[in-house]
């Protein structure tokens, strides 16, 4: 069958069963919208700037293990973009990046909206793809679809052509796809088999008997509520989590990449003598930061559950005498009781915000964040016991993340609960999506911890540029509720500790409405624990040590 | 320490720059890179001259092998190994020195393969070292310009990097 360039993206997108595509056109993409607009199958969502396309389909894939499509012009279309593919890239997210390109003739010749959008991406992609004939595009898609979500998944940018998009070739979409030089662990509906892992963590961990901790981007894989959970380590994790990982005998890391701000200094980490068993898809990740004793490179559900068979059928049992003292000696770290903080009458915590937050969303809303403080305060206190329901930047760390990423999460879940914790930093990244939500009337809770500062950085000038706050005071800000409403969204202003609960129950009784909160935070809070950069895990400042 | 990797990968445009930016951005050394099409055109040979700690290898080749278009990785440091060199070097020969060039040039096994009145450019095939060595041995006011390919690298014998 002989089809445009611009029909065979489409169909290849419906044969991957893609439901939404995030995008805004431009010239160089036109054959391509006109295609949307001729079908019904696949939605298309006009966000309002190309970094929230991605984030948006970004949020999307997190919160549901599909791939996330983004389409997005050339030229300004795809530098907007990379703010967002290098996003995904830092976290593992699965991404299909499609680019238009000035046509062929013209590559090269510093076109009109011309950049050499692979050369740009190169750094921050799994891979990418210049498509510079229309019989190759669907090969092209179904390579890239595969590559996103094979082995440790990453974003993939597909740049074609504008001429090419124009160009008739025999359409067929290849059944399957195989890549000689790669040869991915898992394959199949990542999906399910990180659910199936899920479980099985939970029945090792029980098994083993010990203390787990999560990093930033694991915390729900192991449930908060449960006994032996002791909270996220690192940076601003708990005591017991960081003062466990210091001391234990044994440290067994399942898919975690021991990121400097996880282990802190290396050094200091590597001082004492543990041995460490290292799970990981990715052999590039063993030893990459810490020697490791023993390496298993594999999925995470494989290997988890060829390990439970060994475990279950093993007559060794875990030392139940050693275990009692070493439980013994986490229960004394946890008395330190590293998150406590003291609540107040006259001005709002966050702490108390996010405490109350999950109280009445009863622990069960998928919760998007931008970066700062409030990111680390949601972290905290909003206790997660389910895998996907916790969306927010962590290796890149990009500030603008939260409300794009709730949109994606929101469409792939009508009905359910999403909150966005953010700052009045961040939330002005990319506030204009308010108008997006608008559109497609998408009922986010934000959640604005307005503490009128760039929060995480006056911190650090607090306690490490001797209090010199360079331009992190946020002055001039706008009033939220009168942009929320200018969106044609609702605004709650609340300025009283005594009023937080209730205007959370107010915003959270309003299933159809977007609803801004505007907290005004105690402005000089800050995050604790914290163990400063270059510091080992033990060294550590707690709120009482101030 | 200064190993050789070796590695083929598919023969497409961009292939070489994603190599090339995988050393810059994780700022590891590249003391010399060669590569070209092998017999199969789908496919190009590379070899790779680089140093660094035991760690720094170890990632180096693990993230090589990581690239999709890289479609396999082998450190030739590993086992036995033969590498050679190409070199090209213009030469001043004029009077006496035409004859003691053309004698070191024998001594080292190359050949003269271009000659004008006042200049030699002579070939020279071989290890790194041994083309260093040549450099010395002559004199090095006479030297007008040199051209070195980069080391190129096989196993020996049973060991060979095939798909
Ligand atoms: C302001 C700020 C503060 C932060 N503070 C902290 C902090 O206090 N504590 C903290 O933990 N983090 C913190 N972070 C986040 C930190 O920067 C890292 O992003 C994070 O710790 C990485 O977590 P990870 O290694 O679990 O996940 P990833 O970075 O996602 O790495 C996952 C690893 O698992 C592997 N993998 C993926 N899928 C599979 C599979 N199916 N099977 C097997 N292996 C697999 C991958 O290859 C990779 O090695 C902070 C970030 C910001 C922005
Ligand atoms: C795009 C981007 N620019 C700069 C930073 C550095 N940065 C990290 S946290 C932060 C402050 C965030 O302020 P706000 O959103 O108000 O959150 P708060 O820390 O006050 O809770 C900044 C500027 C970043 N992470 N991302
Ligand atoms: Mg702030």
């Amino acid at each position: 069958m002989e089809l445009t360039g611009a029909e065979i993206t489409i169909r290849c997108l419906q044969e991957e069963g893609v439901e939404y595509v995030f995008g805004y056109p431009g010239g160089a993409v036109l054959f391509i919208y006109d295609e949307l607009f001729k079908q019904e199958q696949v939605k298309h969502v006009l966000v309002r700037h190309e970094q929230a396309a991605v984030h948006a389909a970004d949020g999307y894939a997190r919160s549901t293990d599909k791939v996330g499509v983004a389409l997005v012009t050339s030229g300004p279309g795809v530098t907007n973009a990379v703010t967002g593919i290098a996003t995904a890239y830092l976290d593992s997210i699965p991404l299909v990046v499609i680019s238009g390109q000035v046509p062929t003739s013209y590559i090269g010749e510093d076109a009109f909206q011309e950049v050499d959008a692979v050369g740009i991406t190169r750094p921050c992609v799994k891979h990418n793809f210049l498509v510079k004939d229309a019989k190759d595009i669907a090969a092209t898609l179904k390579k890239a679809f595969y590559l996103a979500k094979s082995g440790r998944p990453g974003p993939v940018l597909v740049d074609i052509p504008k001429d090419v998009s124009n160009q008739k070739a025999e359409y067929s979409y290849p059944a399957t796809v195989s890549i000689r030089s790669y040869n991915p662990q898992v394959q199949g509906d990542i999906g399910q088999i990180k659910r199936a892992a899920q479980l099985q963590l939970t029945e090792l961990v029980r098994l083993l008997g010990a203390p787990c901790t999560n990093t930033l981007m694991g915390l729900g894989g192991f449930p908060a509520s449960d006994q032996q959970f002791v909270g996220m380590l690192g940076m601003h994790g708990t005591y017991e989590a960081n003062m466990g990982m210091q001391n234990c005998d044994v440290l067994l890391a399942v898919g975690a990449r021991f990121d400097d701000r996880v282990i802190g200094n290396v050094a200091h980490f590597n001082s004492v003598p543990r041995k460490i068993i290292h799970i990981d898809i990715d052999p590039a990740s063993i030893s990459k930061r810490v020697k490791v004793d023993v390496s298993i490179v594999g999925d995470v559900a494989n290997v988890v559950s060829d390990l439970l068979s060994v475990l279950n059928s093993s007559k060794q049992k875990p030392d139940a005498a050693a275990l009692k003292d070493w439980w013994k000696q986490i229960a004394e770290w946890r008395s330190a009781n590293s998150l406590s903080y003291k609540n107040s009458s006259e001005l709002i915590k966050p702490q108390y915000v996010i405490e109350t937050l999950h109280k009445i969303t009863g622990g069960d809303a998928f919760v998007t964040s931008d970066v700062g403080q409030h990111q680390m305060w949601a972290a905290q206190y909003y206790k997660f016991n389910q895998p996907r329901r916790w969306i927010n930047s962590g290796g890149l760390g990009t500030m603008g993340f939260g409300l794009p990423a709730a949109m994606g999460v929101q469409l792939a879940h009508p009905g359910a609960t999403v909150a966005c914790v953010t700052g009045e930093g961040s939330i002005q990244m990319n506030i204009q999506e308010l108008s997006t939500c608008k559109q497609y009337r998408l009922p986010i809770k934000v959640i604005a911890l307005n503490n009128r500062y760039l929060g995480m950085v006056r911190q650090w000038q607090e306690f490490f540029h001797g209090n010199r706050y360079s331009q992190s005071y946020m002055d001039a800000l706008p009033d939220f509720v009168k942009l929320a409403e200018a969106y044609g969204h609702v605004g709650i202003l609340v300025e009283k500790p005594s009023d937080v609960e209730g205007a959370l129950k107010e915003a959270f009784a309003r299933k159809d409405d977007l609803v801004f909160l505007d907290f005004r935070t105690d402005s000089t809070e800050n995050v604790y624990p914290m163990v400063p950069g270059g510091k080992g895990l033990s060294e550590v400042i707690l709120a009482e040590d101030l | 320490m200064r190993h050789i990797i070796s590695l083929l990968m598919e023969n497409e445009a961009g292939a070489l720059s994603r190599v090339a930016g995988l050393f810059s951005a994780r700022g590891y050394n590249i003391e010399s890179l060669t590569v070209a099409p092998t017999e199969d055109p789908t496919m190009s040979r590379m070899t790779i001259v680089t140093s660094g700690s035991d760690d720094v290898i170890e990632q180096i080749n693990k993230q090589l092998n990581k690239l999709v278009d890289v479609v396999t990785v082998m450190d030739l440091t590993d086992g036995d190994h033969i590498e050679r060199e190409l070199m090209l070097v213009k030469v001043r020969a004029t009077g006496n020195d035409r004859e003691e060039l053309k004698r070191m040039t024998d001594i080292f096994r190359g050949r003269v393969i271009d000659v004008s009145d006042k200049t030699y450019t002579i070939e020279l095939t071989g290890t790194e070292h041994k083309l260093d060595r040549f450099l010395q041995a002559i004199d090095h006011t006479l030297i007008l310009e040199t051209v070195r390919t980069g080391a190129s690298g096989i196993g020996r014998g049973d060991r060979i990097l095939k798909l």
